[in-house]
């Protein structure tokens, strides 16, 4: 099914999204990466204070190459998401809303994905060029010393992405095996 | 390059003439595929008949259309950069050191070219270098006297898939076989299909995953003379493509563009296997002069 929906995504948007839905997204996302991920979880496990709020955010793992000048960003597609896993849970119990990324997710975060009632996005591996123009607006928010891995705010437009694992855990890349 | 009286002439060549056609080569490889990669694409998308797959592989030929007109890089990873020098024995470099002049040609594409800097400098203590430097470099020295160059960004998505497998002799064809279809089932979603998997057969440890690397450079329309590794190549690309992972790894039939196997004389003792996962930006710009 193809949708359009706004951001921040209710918990019905997300709950009425199923594995294979094709879904263009309008809105603020915020990207994070391994290093920007690392030093989240670590802030949370000192109790400091996080650059962004968790709660209803989609995070997308992406670290753009640099804008040409007059340009939004460079290109701007998704990183491999199971090096994100082992911190993913903690965020999702803090009510990150969803990811974007690409490639398979741990049982574990599967699991907290259903329990928390999330949602895990793929974008097109190696796309870059395409996504950057649906992407009108981006800003270095945190972490600016990471370089490509800060935490940056994005504004999307109709950026296509596709349900991956959804709130009841159907997982698109062990049922999109048995199309052919 | 043939052995004639002409070429056994030292020939001196600024190392100012490597830094600036790997600079160039730095930016061309990230917005442009060879030929027959764009051809085994557009190829792939005419044959796919889910709808998703196919969706998939349009958008991907879009985005090699974006990227060429807008120069914005075909993926945001722009890889490692790894560097092929191929170095006739009568060349003598002048104006620096070899390997100072490689890496500043990286430097100055990365920069001039607004490549994303994917480096970092200690592997445990990750602090980016922010010029995407060292390159990966691997020298050769053939007869005559060019220098044949041959840049290839590698991305890390489909780099953390690959393999080295150390068969037994007795494992044979089937051993080979077996271990590159589990790295490609490994590899699923992650590496970014359409693959084009590198194999490197025989040779030590290291020298097999050389190979691998190396056959990911390969013309996919060139295929190998050995009637033997032509047969399993061939017969490696249809057992990939019923595994059903196809287009971003959502189903389809399009899970490898290509399987290319590079061979090397072995030990009685051993079976080496690399297998070298590249995704759909397969990127690799060749130079001689
Ligand atoms: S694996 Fe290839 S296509 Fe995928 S993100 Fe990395 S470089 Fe880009």
């Amino acid at each position: 099914m193809e949708k359009h929906l706004k951001l921040p995504l209710s918990k019905i948007d997300i709950t009425d999204l199923k594995a294979g839905d094709m879904v263009f997204l309008t809105g603020e996302i915020y990207t994070a990466r391994d290093a920007a991920h690392k030093r989240i979880f670590e802030a949370i496990q000192k109790n400091e204070a996080l650059p962004i709020r968790i709660e209803g955010t989609i995070l997308y793992y992406m670290g753009p190459s640099p804008a040409r000048p007059g340009r939004p960003i460079g290109s701007a597609g998704p990183t491999t998401a199971s090096r994100m896993d082992k911190y993913t849970p903690v965020l999702l119990e803090m009510g990150l809303s969803g990811m974007i990324g690409k490639g398979k997710r741990s049982q574990e975060v599967k699991l907290s994905i259903m329990k928390n009632e999330a949602i895990y996005f793929a974008a097109i591996g190696g796309a870059g060029a395409l996504l950057s123009k649906a992407i009108s607006n981006s800003e270095v928010i945190a972490y600016e010393d990471l370089g490509t891995e800060a935490i940056r705010k994005l504004w999307v437009e109709d950026f296509p992405v596709i349900v991956v694992i959804d709130t009841l855990g159907n997982d698109l890349y062990e049922i999109g095996h048995n199309v052919i | 390059m043939t052995d004639t009286t002409e070429k056994d002439e030292v020939r001196q060549i600024s190392v100012l003439e490597i830094t600036s056609q790997i600079k160039e080569m730095c930016i061309e490889a990230n917005h442009f595929l060879s030929k027959d990669m764009e051809q085994a694409i557009r190829k792939a998308e005419e044959k796919e008949e889910s709808g998703l797959a196919k969706q998939i592989l349009e958008q991907l030929c879009e985005n090699m259309k974006i990227a060429g007109e807008e120069m914005i890089p075909i993926c945001q990873d722009t890889g490692m950069t790894v560097i092929f020098l191929e170095i006739g024995q009568n060349v003598h470099f002048i104006d620096g050191f070899l390997e100072d002049a490689v890496n500043e040609g990286v430097r100055q594409g990365y920069d001039e070219g607004f490549l994303r800097k994917s480096v970092v400098l200690h592997p445990l203590e990750r602090i980016n270098t922010n010029d995407n430097t060292p390159a990966i470099i691997h020298y050769s020295f053939v007869r005559g006297n060019q220098v044949r160059i041959t840049v290839a960004p590698k991305g890390f998505g489909s780099e953390n898939m690959s393999k080295i497998f150390m068969l037994k002799p007795s494992d044979g064809i089937e051993g080979v076989k077996q271990s590159v279809i589990s790295a490609v089932k490994d590899a699923g979603p992650n590496a970014c299909p359409p693959i084009v998997v590198g194999v490197g057969i025989g040779g030590t440890f290291e020298r097999c995953a050389f190979l691998s690397k190396k056959a990911l450079l390969r013309n996919l329309e060139n295929k190998t003379e050995d009637p033997l590794i032509k047969k399993l190549e061939t017969e490696l690309l249809d057992e990939i493509n019923q595994l059903g992972i196809g287009p971003g790894g959502l189903g389809g039939k399009t899970t490898a563009l290509a399987v290319n196997i590079e061979t090397s004389p072995t030990h009685i003792a051993g079976l080496p296997v690399a297998v070298n996962i590249c995704c759909h930006v397969n990127r690799h710009v060749t130079r001689v002069f």
